[in-house]
């Protein structure tokens, strides 16, 4: 897993979906950026919180990953357009014959991982079907 | 600039090396390559080593000076670097020896890449994997590198009806080619009927879709080309080296069924070469999962968007076919030794355009092209050569 401060110093993005959003191009971006790529130096970096709702752009179950006990095999992951305009990866919580290209997905709050029995818990965004 | 030719090439076999060390296999290679090229060690100017990940594989950095110590360069003081761009260490390595050449820099130079993947197990090998992808926002979430090829294989298939099969024929080819490489990992033919009844690793690609993690070392010697014919009748010319980057995430790019940096680097390449890509003859691309291969035969123009993998199926890919790609078996069959992967393609295309391949020859092969990827394509970097 992370370190406690590599983890921490992510929380808003991790928990909240807080992005980056570019007053001079209306760009939207996730995980925050701190140079709009499209304006650069001109570019103009506002925080931004994603509403949480988007489409599937592709798709995998995993059924074969290096061993992690937060994360039992198989699982799925999903490419996730999400309504603003960026795409991010992340894990869809459903069975696998559900998911398909193009259906709606909106966020929740889950645990993603811990650091032993007696550590640290990581929280994050997961997705689910919307 | 100074057209720049490959006087010497070698490699170790492939595989799981166990009673090898990290420095065995880097020193065979090495000279092996010098032994091809008929130079003596004063003449070397400089060494370039790519590897992705010593550090975390052997636990040991600095491997620049470290390979030139254990070739026996320590009392000749050449400059020993080694480069880092994940799993197209190697051509990186190539890529930055061609530059020193051409520039006028050095004369005789020596590109090499080595992996040692074995020392550690399987999981934390397939873990380092996913360093070549973004840690924070793909990995962390849950990726492993073939869950995002994965994805690119789903998107291909509804876009373009691209099929298992097709994907399959992919790995079937490869290893029907390998079989007649003496350096390859697994050197027996594969049915398209087992890729498909191999366990699912990430839907919709197979265990028999993956490459393998494998040890591995392979160099070649570069020298000015006016003055490669005093060292061998057969020089292989350098007609272009060309480097792309593009997003580190496969979710920030314009299309998960096209690698742009492979585009971007291939026209730059064509463009420097003053060659169409139907002049290629023979090309080793990177299969590190069959769909990569198939975009790859797309994304370097050898066929349309979304035909590689009807190509494929046809048999437009194999030796005498179309195009030959990767008659050595690729990363497929020869087994993927992260940083030593793109120098082995180029040692392939030595082989092929002096006509040494054996059995795996491809006819009248005069014109060839190496394609080396970093982790889902956050570089590219393609060479092309000729007789």
């Amino acid at each position: 897993m992370v370190s406690t401060a590599k983890f921490w110093r992510e929380q808003a993005s991790r928990y909240n979906l807080e992005g980056t959003h570019c007053l001079t191009c209306g760009s939207y971006f996730f995980p925050p950026r701190i140079v709009c790529p499209k304006c650069r130096r001109d570019g103009n970096i506002e925080r931004y919180q994603f509403k949480g709702t988007g489409d599937v752009v592709t798709y995998t179950t995993v059924y074969q990953a290096p061993q992690n006990p937060n994360r039992q095999t198989p699982y799925t992951l999903a490419t996730i357009k999400l309504d603003e305009g960026p795409r991010l990866l992340s894990e869809v919580i459903c069975e696998p014959e559900e998911i398909g290209t193009g259906m709606r997905v909106r966020s929740v709050f889950r645990k993603i991982g811990e650091e032993g029995a007696r550590g640290m818990i990581y929280y994050g965004t997961k997705f689910v079907l919307a | 600039m100074r057209e720049v030719a490959i006087i010497g090439a070698g490699s170790t076999k492939f595989g799981e090396l166990w009673e090898k060390s990290f420095r065995d296999i880097s020193v065979e290679a090495g000279l092996r390559a010098i032994g091809d090229a008929g130079i003596s060690g004063e003449e070397i100017d400089a060494l370039y080593g790519g590897n992705m990940s010593a550090g975390r594989f052997i636990e040991q950095e600095h491997i620049g000076a470290l390979i030139a110590d254990y070739a026996g360069l320590t009392g000749l003081h050449i400059p020993a670097t080694r480069v880092e761009a994940a799993c197209a260490s190697g051509a990186l390595a190539l890529h930055l020896a061609v530059l020193s050449v051409a520039s006028g820099w050095y004369d005789f130079v020596i590109a090499a890449g080595v992996e040692k993947m074995t020392d550690v197990d399987s999981d934390i090998a397939d873990d380092l994997l996913a360093s070549s992808v973004d840690r924070e926002w793909e990995a962390i979430c849950g990726a492993t590198l073939p869950s995002l090829f994965a994805q690119m294989a789903r998107a291909h298939m509804e876009r373009y009806h691209t099929t298992s099969e097709q994907m399959a024929k992919v790995a079937a080819k490869n290893h029907a080619n390998a079989i007649h490489n003496p350096y390859a990992q697994f050197r027996r033919a594969i049915s398209a009927e087992a890729v498909l009844n191999s366990p699912l690793v990430a839907d919709p690609l197979h265990m028999l879709d993956c490459s393998s993690i494998a040890d591995g070392a392979a160099a070649v010697v570069l020298c000015a080309a006016d003055k490669a014919k005093a060292y061998t009748d057969s020089p292989v010319y350098v007609k272009a080296s060309a480097q792309a980057s593009d997003t580190i995430s496969l979710h920030d790019r314009r299309d998960v069924t096209a690698m742009d940096a492979t585009i971007f680097a291939s026209k730059k390449a064509y463009q420097t070469a003053s060659l169409e890509p139907s002049q290629i003859d023979v090309a080793e691309v990177h299969d590190s999962y069959t769909i990569a291969e198939i975009l790859a035969i797309e994304d370097l123009g050898f066929f349309n968007k979304g035909e590689g993998g009807i190509a494929t199926g046809e048999g437009q890919t194999e030796i005498g076919g179309r195009i030959a790609i990767n008659p050595s078996g690729g990363l497929k069959a020869c087994g993927h030794p992260l940083g030593a992967t793109g120098i082995r393609q180029a040692v392939e295309i030595t082989q092929q355009l002096r006509g040494e391949a054996g059995k795996r020859q491809v006819p009248n092969a005069e014109v060839g092209l190496t394609h080396n990827i970093g982790g889902t394509g956050g570089t590219a970097i393609v060479h092309i050569f000729t007789s």
